[in-house]
């Protein structure tokens, strides 16, 4: 038998794509099943699943403080620092992006935390943030301030994991100076020539022509900043396990309780719950991002 | 702003130059500070440490701190460990990822444009939504303590490196299978000969994204590995820290220079290869 060359092509194509098609079924599509009917299950690692139904669903909003605060920390987590983010990504874009020399160093120098190792650089914050000892508090007490707690404190120890993130930009900053160079410069001189002054040119064409970019900083922000883990992990608690996400719960964010919940107390079942929950708003999140979207990101004609 | 292409007066782009520097140089002032206090800290000694005020340029330089925390953590076990996991994960990820790219971009077959969104639909799954089945399954196959888990997925394609990939291998004209396929090259001699070769800049950015992401990574180790002579930098450097923050003894000079030493490599590669990092990100960000 002799296959023609459509049908030969299609086997072909399948078997190229085929190690992906395979671990997309064994190590996400299974896991996502299974993940969904353990969230309905009292499953822990030491006994088999009992289905309880929505048992874990209505504990985790009737009945579970800790969950509720772990949202309301990351809700504070993620509003203030994604937002704080992108403005000083695009900040930092737009004045690397006037061609001056020199700029390759600045570039370097922005763009080098966002890619060093997590843990090395949250033990480093651990003690720029030291009350007595620490950079910041010391650079503080130079103009005359007394530095916070910072991570000893209740009330300080987001804003202190929020100003850590702000040194991550990076990445978001590289975005925005890819788009701000896609910008055809015809625009700006025929904008100039009708007499737009550089605010007025900065919002009707800057802003328009990079709002892709914005947007998709801003999803992959939000995204990220809904599973914040290892800083909290690392900088928060003291050296006892389970007191991870201190002081008082102010940093327990909603990864952070998933994994205690799942590898301190060995409850799969309440853990895949939360799982999920978590998988819900972030498509929530996103959904609301991309309608909002159709709003303010210009797309020129072609794309999309 | 973006006026230093257009025409206008000398005075004025004087001014406006001396402003975008006199920002900068602040700016990059506040992003060097961590580290370089990191780097003055982990020459110090235990006194110099908590001197107050501190001593930006230590009298004497202890660069055996260095050597010390090598001793303190099994800290070459540790780099071989994580080596040997980098190693095989960034080979699993281009092998796999650059033949399903490859399926992607330039074959035709029924259901391939489905396929393809659902696997750019999966970047956008937490991966907790899969770690506790997949944590236990890899713990009932005996899996648990040991790299598989770790290093198997990678053999099984990741779709952001896949996205990068399709979209470079697009741009390679469809021209060349046509001509190799008269000279009766099949679609696998047509992968390996004709479109990896022309594709290295992207296989090479791939590559440097999975070696910062499988170097960095500390949640997959944090849950698979227990045993201490299994551990990798990242998670000896976390188990460290514990015991110093743990029991008071408070050697953060020692800490430092163990966070300076795990940086490194990141830095060093960074170096070595700044343009496929900026074009990598740039062309996941600018998709649209």
């Amino acid at each position: 038998m002799k296959w023609s060359r459509a049908r030969r092509e299609q086997v072909t194509g399948i078997a190229f794509i085929s190690p992906w098609l395979i671990g997309f079924l064994v190590f996400t599509l299974g896991p996502m099943i299974v993940s969904l009917g353990a969230s309905f299950t009292s499953w822990t690692m030491l006994s088999p699943p009992t289905w309880v139904g929505l048992e874990n669903y209505e504990r985790m909003f009737g009945d579970d403080p800790l969950f509720a605060q772990s949202l309301l920390n990351t809700a504070y987590y993620v509003l203030l620092a994604v937002p704080l983010a992108t403005v000083l990504a695009l900040g930092l874009a737009l004045i690397l992006n006037q061609h001056l020399p020199g700029m390759g160093v600045f570039r370097t120098i922005f763009f080098l935390p966002s890619i060093t190792n997590l843990v090395a650089v949250s033990i480093l914050w651990i003690w720029v943030f030291n009350p007595e000892f620490g950079l910041l508090n010391s650079a503080l007490r130079v103009v005359g301030v007394t530095g916070p707690l910072w991570l000893q404190s209740d009330s300080w120890a987001k804003p202190a994991l929020i100003v850590m993130s702000l040194w991550g930009i990076g990445g978001s900053m590289i975005i925005f100076l890819a788009a701000l160079q896609g910008v055809p410069h015809e625009l700006y001189e025929a904008a100039a020539l009708d007499g737009a002054g550089p605010v007025r040119r900065f919002r009707a064409i800057t802003l328009p022509m990079i709002s892709p970019a914005v947007f998709f900083s801003l999803v992959i922000g939000l995204i990220g900043g809904l599973q914040v883990f290892t800083q909290a992990f690392v900088m928060t608690g003291t050296a006892q396990p389970g007191s991870e996400g201190g002081p008082n719960n102010s940093t327990l964010f909603v990864v952070l309780y998933l994994y205690k919940k799942a590898f301190q107390e060995f409850k799969m079942g309440y853990a895949s719950a939360l799982a999920w929950v978590l998988f819900c708003l972030i498509l929530i999140v996103t959904l609301v991002q991309k309608r909002l979207s159709r709003k303010w990101v210009y797309y020129e004609a072609g794309e999309r | 702003m973006e006026q230093s292409h257009l025409k206008k007066p000398y005075w004025q782009t004087i001014i406006w130059c001396s402003g975008a520097y006199l920002s900068l140089l602040i700016m990059s002032g506040l992003f060097v500070a961590p580290f370089a206090w990191m780097f003055s800290v982990s020459l110090h000694d235990l006194p110099g440490v908590f001197a107050q005020p501190f001593q930006w340029i230590p009298e004497r330089a202890m660069w055996r701190n260095y050597a010390d925390v090598t001793s303190l953590l099994p800290f070459w076990r540790y780099t071989a460990n994580t080596a040997l996991i980098t190693a095989l994960t960034v080979t699993g990820t281009l092998l796999s990822c650059s033949l399903v790219a490859f399926g992607f971009s330039r074959l035709r077959f029924k259901g391939r444009e489905t396929l393809f969104s659902v696997c750019l639909a999966t970047m956008m799954l937490p991966g907790q939504v899969t770690m506790i089945p997949l944590y236990m399954f890899f713990s009932s196959i005996g899996w648990v303590d040991s790299y598989l888990p770790l290093i198997v997925p990678a053999f099984f394609g990741s779709p952001f490196s896949i996205f990068l990939l399709r979209q470079f291998f697009l741009t390679i004209p469809k021209e060349y299978d046509e001509a190799a396929m008269l000279d009766g090259a099949g679609w696998l001699r047509i992968y390996w000969s004709i479109v990896l070769p022309l594709a290295r800049p992207a296989l090479a950015t791939v590559a440097l994204f999975t070696f910062i992401g499988s170097w960095n990574d500390f949640f997959g180790p944090l849950i698979y590995l227990n045993s201490p002579e299994l551990a990798t930098l990242t998670l000896g450097l976390n188990m460290l820290k514990s015991q110093i923050v743990g029991t008071g003894t408070t050697q953060w000079h020692l800490l430092m220079a163990g966070a300076v030493l795990i940086m490194l490599p990141n830095i060093i590669a960074f170096a070595l290869a700044q343009k496929h990092f900026i074009k990598g990100i740039a062309m996941g960000g600018l998709r649209g």
